[in-house]
């Protein structure tokens, strides 16, 4: 986490595809944190591995000259080292899988139950989000489209491609399922910051549970190909606006509040104020 | 907070662990309807398989579904 409030320096997350980027977005869900810490424990023994194949090799290409070594050995059998060589790469892989498994548990394992349901929904090119918590009856969601604004609409400061007119609104702390499915094509709802990436099937409902730890606006492309406008389709549109424990109250007074007007109002602010907090 | 808001939402159903909820969304939906049929039209014990699938279940489905009962068409063991 890279915001210092104590010391005056709130530096901006990265939450979205910086340009010339190679590391990681910074994580917002335990999970990504999970995921980031695998990469560097893997990473490890990647580099170990690496220095220490790079060195024989360059080891025997260095050392391959007719002056310096002008008699070739002819060895063909070497019991210790054959033991050693078969045993040792194969201890790696062990440390390798205690983190890596134990991630893959943790993912599926389902600790508590949800507090929320948000419904993604995948149409080419665009996506539908179904809030249906509070219906009291079928028809009731609150849904709404979420489009990618185009170059020419975008206001100063907004990221061309990953700017959508309604964005997702969310609590945080808390924990979500995700539904995600599709009406037409294959898509994919993937938010890199929260680690998330689910396959929009037609006909299936796919589940995801995330915990945000913090709040922000966090940015997704789709990523499946569905289409001509694929590349310009927000897969969570931007998850944006992760609002504290103030969301509760505000939004959701019961069944009987209508459409959580903080909710609607929240979800359109991108146009009229650009990213408010 | 004077009056805590509660969120609540359908819970994770042990019969249903994977990420697929297909199935999840569809039992609860029928079990609504057949508490429906057993329990009568005003239920109040209804009303909460109704908030489930409500939540899980996409708009379109349901809307597809309802008309498929109306139609006699439905594929479920209501």
């Amino acid at each position: 986490m890279i915001v210092r409030e104590w010391l005056f320096l709130t530096i901006a997350a990265c939450d979205a595809a910086e340009p010339w980027q190679l590391g990681f977005q910074d994580a917002a869900t335990p999970m990504m944190q999970g995921i980031i810490d695998l990469h560097h424990d893997i990473f490890f023994f990647l580099i170990l591995i690496l220095v220490f194949v790079l060195r024989i090799l360059v080891r025997a290409l260095w050392h391959f000259h007719y002056q310096k070594n002008p008699i070739p050995q002819r060895i063909v059998h070497g019991t210790t080292i054959e033991i050693l060589r078969t045993i040792f790469p194969s201890i790696i892989p062990m440390f390798i899988a205690i983190p890596s498994f134990a991630l893959l548990y943790s993912m599926d394992e389902v600790v508590v139950d949800p507090a929320i349901t948000i419904k993604a929904i995948g149409h080419q090119w665009y996506r539908t989000y179904e809030y249906s918590d509070y219906n009291s009856s079928d028809e009731q969601s609150l849904t709404f489209d979420s489009y990618t604004i185009p170059e020419d609409d975008l206001e100063l400061g907004q990221s061309r491609l990953l700017e959508v007119d309604n964005r997702v609104v969310v609590p945080a702390k808390t924990h979500l399922r995700i539904i995600v499915t599709s009406a037409d094509v294959l898509h994919s709802w993937a938010v890199p910051s929260s680690g998330v990436k689910c396959d929009a099937v037609p006909g299936r409902l796919n589940q995801i549970s995330i915990s945000v730890q913090r709040e922000g606006v966090y940015y997704g492309q789709c990523s499946e190909i569905c289409g001509t406008n694929h590349a310009f389709t927000r897969a969570p549109g931007n998850i944006g606006r992760l609002l504290s424990p103030l969301w509760l109250s505000r939004t959701t007074r019961g069944a009987t509040h209508p459409r959580s007007k903080l909710l609607q109002r929240a979800a359109g602010a991108v146009g009229s104020q650009g990213a408010r907090q | 907070m004077a009056d805590e808001i509660e969120l609540k939402t359908a819970p994770a159903d042990f019969r249903f662990p994977t990420t697929n909820q297909t199935r999840h969304c569809f039992t609860r939906y029928i079990e609504f309807h057949r508490c429906l049929a057993a329990k009568g039209e005003e239920s109040y014990e209804c009303a909460r398989f109704a908030k489930y699938y409500r939540s899980l279940c996409p708009g379109e489905w349901i809307e597809k579904w309802n008309e498929q009962r109306e139609n006699g068409t439905f594929p479920g063991p209501l």
